[in-house]
């Protein structure tokens, strides 16, 4: 005898003997026909995927041309003020380490974060706020099921991988999504694989830096293949010119991170996480027109501010931490390398066999409080001076990486796979361990996506080494 | 006799902010009434995607302050996730003054299943039949009067997008809170069978002391299985944990009760 | 089940698992099967005994299909449709 069933039965009964008694019209249609004509197209089996790529390229398009201008503007700003600091400092005659710490180590890189991150996330949180109240993130995942079904994970997965391209630990908890224990643990083993907001940043600037115009290929940096040592990419001050070529590179990037999902899921199933696939029970809710201006506020307040606020925090200690390392001479001989760059002299070559050097991954190591501060880290130490460069946008930042430390097409690359595949950030990995409550699972979580990324930046770099 | 911050004045007498808690299905728009209640006076944890944390307010109405919480969305009162528990366990705590069950007015049978499991449990409840334009321009017509006297609550009609139905609910909820209106819930009636069922647990629960509608909220719980709706009853420790700073709503409370009997 | 179905109903094929009805079809639902993966899922959604249920659309996939239930869109695996018996009302 099941009572459960018994149970709801009653209330479904009563709830029917008075839902029409009080309901008056055309209780028999329940749904708009415009919603069931929309629902044709989306999840139509010749348009749904189509439609679901469009809208993820167009958002990322909007989210990297739109962030660029916002980015300039803050970045002159933040160095107006840096000038302001440095002559406060100097009249209050604070001692010369600390002033240049607090100027250089923490301010730069706190100004470096959060003149990259803000635009692109006051710009991406809102739209993807705006599809969540649209009613498109269940299409989404009734979609993709199917797929998932087939490497024995679970459809809301998707919805959890779309969280997750705003924050993995946000993402991490919405896994409480999917009911079965096996299959949520699943979904947060793999979150990291999505490109959140920190990793973004990276993942745009670097493409736009070396796939986003291919024009004017420069003589000093062909030691590389030249058709694509790009050195002319340009931020057009007027707007005017559009990095498809950059906005395919982050979306290939991003699909090919939901095939590592895929991949992981699949052998999670046949691994660590072997069992009985749950079952799939969603409710698809009618699409309903948001309150546009009500949710831009409301996710930048929510979203934007506190994703950005914990970034700072972190940032900024960081950015202290960093520059002691880096202002530190291992040995009181004159000349002697810093901390860091005898730590980064020590990882050069691992960073070689994955197509990138020791500086960048000691950027990937400290920068595990937050994915956002990799990069600066990695310029930091690029800089003998031991200081975050001045933020003057993408220009300086072509300077340094090109002319100065010689990447090619093939570092970025390497660069982005890497950051795309890593491990999760510090929060994320901390949010793990809350929600597993287990610390093998939150290793392993860090462990599979270190072990695919050094596969994928050592399988790429041997096969551009074979073909070119 | 000095007034603490968040208390409320009310002819003279101090008395405690009044809880409000938002329940209902998921997709009825209960977060968008929540935040048209309390606007920006609110307090999540570290991440409000949709509703992965329990969300807390605050709003004003006719001089009294009341805190409202938005419980996850859930489809019945027999849970399926941490979630679902959660609102489940706040809805057999007594740590609220009133439940506002939200409905969607265009799937309104749906919904109503969840309002009844809740009206089985209290009878501090106050049904919103949220949506109500939406159903509207599909050319339904809910008679919230009938409603409300099947029910035995009462049952407001809103749009929480623009605001439609608001003062009616505040007064509903008010006069819920304050006794003005008697509330007699519709309470679900089972086969015989589970009656009996029913009837043999309620006799093992004598000793705890539960009468009326939590003795029978928790004795279907039992035989669905459920028997952590104990542990929620010996000490309501685990929701004050989940909600936080709720847990200012009772110390409040207990100071006002002990400020009451001092005077 | 299935085969109870089939005898007991007279005619063939009135009783089915829901997961066989096709695209557009209503049919009211006799019995959920507790093998159901998502059992308690389903019944919280409303799929109990007398329940009527519209198939509405199937995924790109083909699985899983979304279904009308009290007036709203449920999406459902093959493998929860299949523990669900339905009997086809709408002829």
């Amino acid at each position: 005898m099941d009572f459960r069933e018994e149970i709801l039965r009653s209330a479904y009964e009563t709830a029917e003997r008075i839902a029409p008694s009080v309901v008056e019209g055309r209780a028999t249609v329940p749904l708009c026909s415009w919603h069931e004509r929309l629902d044709d197209i989306m999840t139509s089996a010749a348009l749904g995927f189509p439609i679901m790529l469009v809208l993820l390229a167009g958002i990322l398009w909007l989210t990297i041309r739109g962030a660029n201008y916002p980015s300039d503007v803050l970045a002159s700003g933040f160095s107006k003020l840096e000038t302001f600091l440095a002559a406060t400092l100097e009249h209050a005659r604070a001692p010369g380490w600390l002033g240049s710490m607090l100027l250089y180590g923490i301010y730069r890189t706190t100004a470096w974060v959060v003149s990259v991150m803000l635009p692109p996330m006051a710009i991406f949180f809102p739209i993807f706020t705006l599809l969540e109240n649209l009613g498109y993130l269940p299409r989404v995942a009734f979609n993709l099921d199917n797929l998932f079904k087939r490497v024995g994970a679970h459809g809301k997965q998707a919805l959890t991988m779309c969280m997750g391209f705003g924050c993995n630990a946000a993402g991490v908890v919405s896994c409480r999504v999917i009911d079965c224990y096996r299959e949520r643990l699943m979904a947060i083993l793999t979150n990291n694989f999505i490109p959140c907001n920190g990793r973004f940043p990276l993942l745009i600037i670097l493409a736009t830096l070396f796939f986003g115009e291919t024009t004017n290929v420069d003589g000093p940096t062909t030691n590389g293949p030249i058709r694509t040592a790009v050195v002319n990419a340009r931020i057009s001050p007027d707007g005017a010119s559009v990095h498809s070529p950059a906005v395919i590179t982050v979306a290939g990037l991003i699909i090919f991170g939901v095939l590592v999902t895929f991949f992981v899921s699949w052998f999670l199933a046949r691994t660590f996480l072997r069992g009985v696939p749950s079952g799939f029970a969603l409710e698809i809710p009618p699409y309903r027109l948001p309150q546009i201006g009500k949710i831009l506020v409301k996710s930048l307040l929510d979203r934007t501010l506190i994703v950005l606020v914990r970034a700072v925090t972190i940032a900024a200690p960081a950015g202290a931490v960093v520059w002691i390392l880096a202002n530190t001479a291992t040995s009181e001989a004159p000349g002697s390398p810093s901390l860091l760059s005898s730590a980064a002299a020590l990882l050069e070559p691992i960073g070689r066999v994955l197509g990138m050097d020791g500086f960048i991954l000691m950027g990937f190591l400290l920068g595990l409080p937050a994915n956002e501060i990799v990069l600066p880290i990695t310029l930091m130490g690029y800089l003998s001076a031991g200081t975050l460069i001045k933020v003057e946008g993408l220009q300086t930042l072509r300077l340094i990486l090109v002319k100065q430390q010689g990447w090619t097409w093939t570092t970025a690359l390497s660069v982005m796979l890497f950051s795309l595949l890593h491990y999760p950030c510090g929060t994320t990995l901390f949010t793990i361990w809350k929600e597993t409550g287990s610390v093998k699972w939150t290793v392993l979580a860090a462990v599979i996506p270190l072990a695919v990324a050094c596969t994928a930046c050592f399988t790429f770099n041997q096969i551009v080494k074979l073909f070119l | 006799m000095t007034e603490t911050a968040g208390t409320n004045t009310a002819g003279g007498v101090t008395c405690r902010p009044r809880i409000v808690a938002f329940a209902g299905n998921p997709n009825t728009g209960k977060s968008t009434l929540f935040n048209a209640f309390t606007g920006l006076r609110q307090h999540t944890g570290n991440w409000p995607g949709k509703t992965v944390t329990v969300t807390r307010g605050r709003f004003r109405f006719r001089g009294v302050n009341y805190i409202a919480v938005d419980l996850p969305g859930t489809y019945s009162l027999l849970p399926n996730s941490p979630e679902e528990r959660l609102a489940k366990d706040f809805i057999f705590s007594d740590l609220y003054d009133v439940v506002v069950v939200v409905t969607d007015a265009t799937c309104l049978e749906r919904n109503l299943a969840l309002a009844l499991q809740i009206l089985e449990v209290t009878d501090k409840v106050v049904v919103c039949v949220n949506l109500i334009d939406e159903a509207r321009s599909k050319g339904l017509r809910v008679n919230t009067e009938a409603l409300s006297r099947m029910l035995g609550v009462p049952t407001v009609a809103t749009s929480a997008r623009d605001g439609e139905g608001l003062p009616a609910l505040m007064d509903a909820i008010e006069s819920v809170i304050t006794g003005r209106t008697a509330t007699r819930p519709l309470k679900l009636k089972y086969t015989s069978e589970i009656e009996g069922q029913l009837r043999r647990i309620a006799g093992w629960l004598g000793p705890t002391g539960l009468v009326d509608g939590k003795l029978r909220g928790v004795s279907v719980q039992l035989l669905c299985g459920e028997c952590d709706v104990l542990d929620v009853l010996r000490s309501s420790n685990r929701i004050v944990e989940c909600l936080g700073k709720l847990d200012e709503g009772r110390r409040i409370r207990r100071e006002c009760s002990v400020n009451a009997v001092s005077r | 089940m299935l085969a109870i179905g089939y005898y007991i109903g007279g005619e063939a094929m009135s009783i089915l698992p829901l997961a066989s009805l096709p695209v557009g079809r209503e049919a009211t639902v006799r019995y959920v099967s507790p093998d159901a993966p998502s059992y308690r899922r389903i019944l919280d959604l409303g799929l109990v005994g007398g329940t009527k249920v519209k198939v509405i659309r199937s995924s790109p996939f083909g699985d899983p299909r979304a279904y009308l239930v009290r007036g709203a869109v449920v999406a459902l695996r093959r493998e929860d449709a299949q523990a669900i018996m339905v009997e086809v009302t709408d002829e």
